[in-house]
């Protein structure tokens, strides 16, 4: 008995052994790539953030400088503030939306549900830049298609560039209207993996629509709604193109998000150090994103 | 694509309905929930469809009719001026011929190195390999958003600033597309391989004979993707070029609209002809976009 298990394990680690050459040939490529573009920009970030380095000349190390003065730096708050603020706006939203979205395209009684899943697609397909134009034409405060059928109907022209709330807000409209048809993509193959067999015995049951939506559905598609969740919350801490388009991070500075003050700073100021203290940040609160997610992933999958 | 259905009793009907967020009368038949969810998905189309339609019929229109009130969707006098002064100023069609040239590149870059890689992952399963699918996990945790300074120092110490290279290189490695390979890769079974093996085949010809030809519908979805990708790049590029002639067509969109007075009549002509690429892609090869491919590859 133990000499047969010994047997079956000793297999796999002769043919282990066997191939070295290919994969590493198959590999050679990308750990290049990874060691070239990856590794060495992430070990010079992490250094540069303990020095006052320029991009040019000789640095110094300061130690801790830059992190004391980002604890500090009212600049930095705002826009890591902001960001968070984008984040707990779009996601839900874009969450919403495009279960909406993909519960309607998936139901067998709408009608045009393969055209309406195009439309519903298309503007994942545009430029975040270009998304960005394409919103600050519609919400223009004097120009718009917005405020104009706002004034038709009897309303006032909303200051949608001038107030930073609105501003955000048309941002977290835009921005949700373009990733909708990602999401709804990952909920419409998660929910046709839901067995239909669960639908027929809860209607027997006499459990109507929404109660099965509650009580099948949601639950049914947990993993994926994780997934969609992550994506979009480290796709919102990365926000910038966006927001350079729209509104140029206006009105003046109010919505300036971590990005665009890492660029701002990295590149516009040349503080390379400080620029890379603040990259840092950004770096651990998307990997606690992460963390946070996997945990609770876990938690669901084992419950 | 489609599964076939097995004819069910007409009572079972509404159960099978797998969601339905409006219409709450499950047992009143399915007129009423056709009629809901119809009208439901259709306002919410229109208010996806809209904003894009919008603006695509007001590049149709001559920039002096572009502000004129009472505001129309139709243009009166449909023009295509505004597209070929996009076209003409600002040097755009070199910022159109730049971005293909380099997603073009990009795209085959991208898929030829996932695909090797992820067939590494599926089929062989050494320790450091396993190491190594951890490492490319720990580039989707560490975006190259986070790392914009370092990333752009290295470029530059490797003398690819200014250049093409600069931009197509460091786009190559992506976990997505790996994944992708990956997830494909474990389905074909071992069988077909080991058999390849006892037939003498070598390991790089197995791989390039048999694998590569079998995993084509995942290639198309990555080219798709990445095609997306790179189109709609912008901080990269922007960092990394300096020559005016290099520049991307985003680029070539944002400085119309950093400009101090922002001509609508040519951004909206160049956003449009910038959206006509995917688009042109998207519709031919839609069944692979729509597919659950993106799902599978994510999924991991």
């Amino acid at each position: 008995m133990t000499k047969r298990a010994s047997d079956v394990s000793a297999s796999p680690p002769r043919r282990r052994s066997k191939y070295i050459l290919a994969p590493l040939v198959l590999i050679a490529a990308n750990v290049v790539l990874f060691s070239l573009f990856f590794v060495w920009p992430a070990v010079l970030g992490l250094i540069y953030s303990f020095t006052n380095y320029t991009g040019v000349g000789v640095f110094q190390f300061v130690g801790l400088d830059n992190y004391h003065h980002l604890v500090g730096d009212s600049t930095f708050y705002d826009a890591l503030t902001r960001t968070l603020l984008y984040a707990v706006l779009f996601v839900p939203l874009n969450f919403g939306l495009s279960l909406l979205a993909a519960n309607l395209v998936v139901n067998k009684h709408a009608k045009g549900a393969s055209v309406a899943r195009v439309v519903f697609f298309i503007p994942w397909l545009l430029s975040p830049i270009v998304v960005g134009v394409l919103w600050r034409w519609l919400f223009g405060e004097n120009f718009g298609l917005v405020n104009y059928l706002i004034e038709q109907f009897g309303g006032s022209a909303v200051p949608w560039q001038s107030n930073a709330d609105l501003s955000l807000i048309v941002v977290v409209m835009a921005a949700s209207w373009a990733w909708t048809g990602f999401s709804m993509l990952l909920f419409i193959a998660a929910i046709k993996n839901v067995p239909v067999s669960y639908y027929e015995a809860a209607a027997l049951d006499g459990a109507g629509p929404w109660r099965q939506f509650i009580s099948i559905t949601l639950p049914s598609i947990a993993p994926t709604s994780f997934i969609v969740i992550l994506l979009n919350t480290i796709n919102a801490m990365k926000e910038y193109p966006v927001f350079v388009a729209l509104n140029n991070g206006g009105p003046g500075t109010s919505n300036n998000l971590l990005v665009q003050y890492i660029y701002e700073t990295g590149f516009k100021r040349g503080q390379i150090g400080y620029a890379s203290a603040a990259s840092f940040v950004l770096m651990l609160i998307l990997m606690a994103v992460a963390i946070i997610q996997l945990i609770v992933n876990r938690r669901v999958e084992n419950r | 694509m489609k599964t076939t259905e097995i004819p069910r009793p007409v009572a079972a009907g509404p159960g099978r309905t797998v969601s339905k967020k409006r219409s709450r009368g499950a047992g009143s038949g399915g007129l009423r929930q056709a009629v809901s969810a119809t009208t439901l998905l259709w306002i919410m189309a229109c208010l996806y469809g809209l904003p894009v339609l919008w603006f695509v019929l007001s590049s149709l229109k001559p920039a002096s009719d572009l502000f004129s009130y009472p505001l129309t969707l139709v243009p009166h006098n449909p023009t295509l001026s505004g597209f070929k002064t996009a076209w003409e100023s600002a040097n755009f069609s070199q910022y159109f011929i730049n971005t293909a040239i380099v997603c073009v590149i990009t795209t085959i870059l991208t898929v030829g190195v996932s695909c090797c890689t992820g067939y590494a992952l599926a089929k062989y399963d050494n320790r450091w390999l396993k190491a190594f699918f951890l490492c490319i996990l720990a580039t989707t945790m560490l975006p190259s958003e986070v790392m914009l300074a370092p990333e752009f120092l290295v470029v530059r110490n490797l003398g690819l600033y200014n250049s093409f290279a600069g931009i197509i290189l460091p786009a190559v490695l992506t976990a997505t597309g790996c994944f992708m390979f990956r997830q494909f890769f474990l389905t074909v079974p071992d069988e077909l391989v080991e058999a390849a093996r006892i037939d003498g085949a070598r390991e790089l010809s197995i791989f390039l004979r048999i694998m590569v030809p079998l995993s084509r519908p995942i290639m198309l979805t990555l080219a798709i993707l990445s095609f997306q990708w790179r189109w709609n790049d912008y901080i990269w590029p922007l960092l990394m070029l300096n020559d005016p002639n290099k520049f991307t067509v985003q680029i070539g969109i944002q400085s119309i609209v950093g400009a101090q007075n922002i001509n609508w009549s040519v951004l909206l002509g160049a956003s449009v002809i910038s959206m006509i690429p995917l688009i042109l892609v998207f519709l031919v090869f839609q069944r692979y976009v729509m597919g659950a491919d993106i799902n599978a590859g994510l999924k991991d």
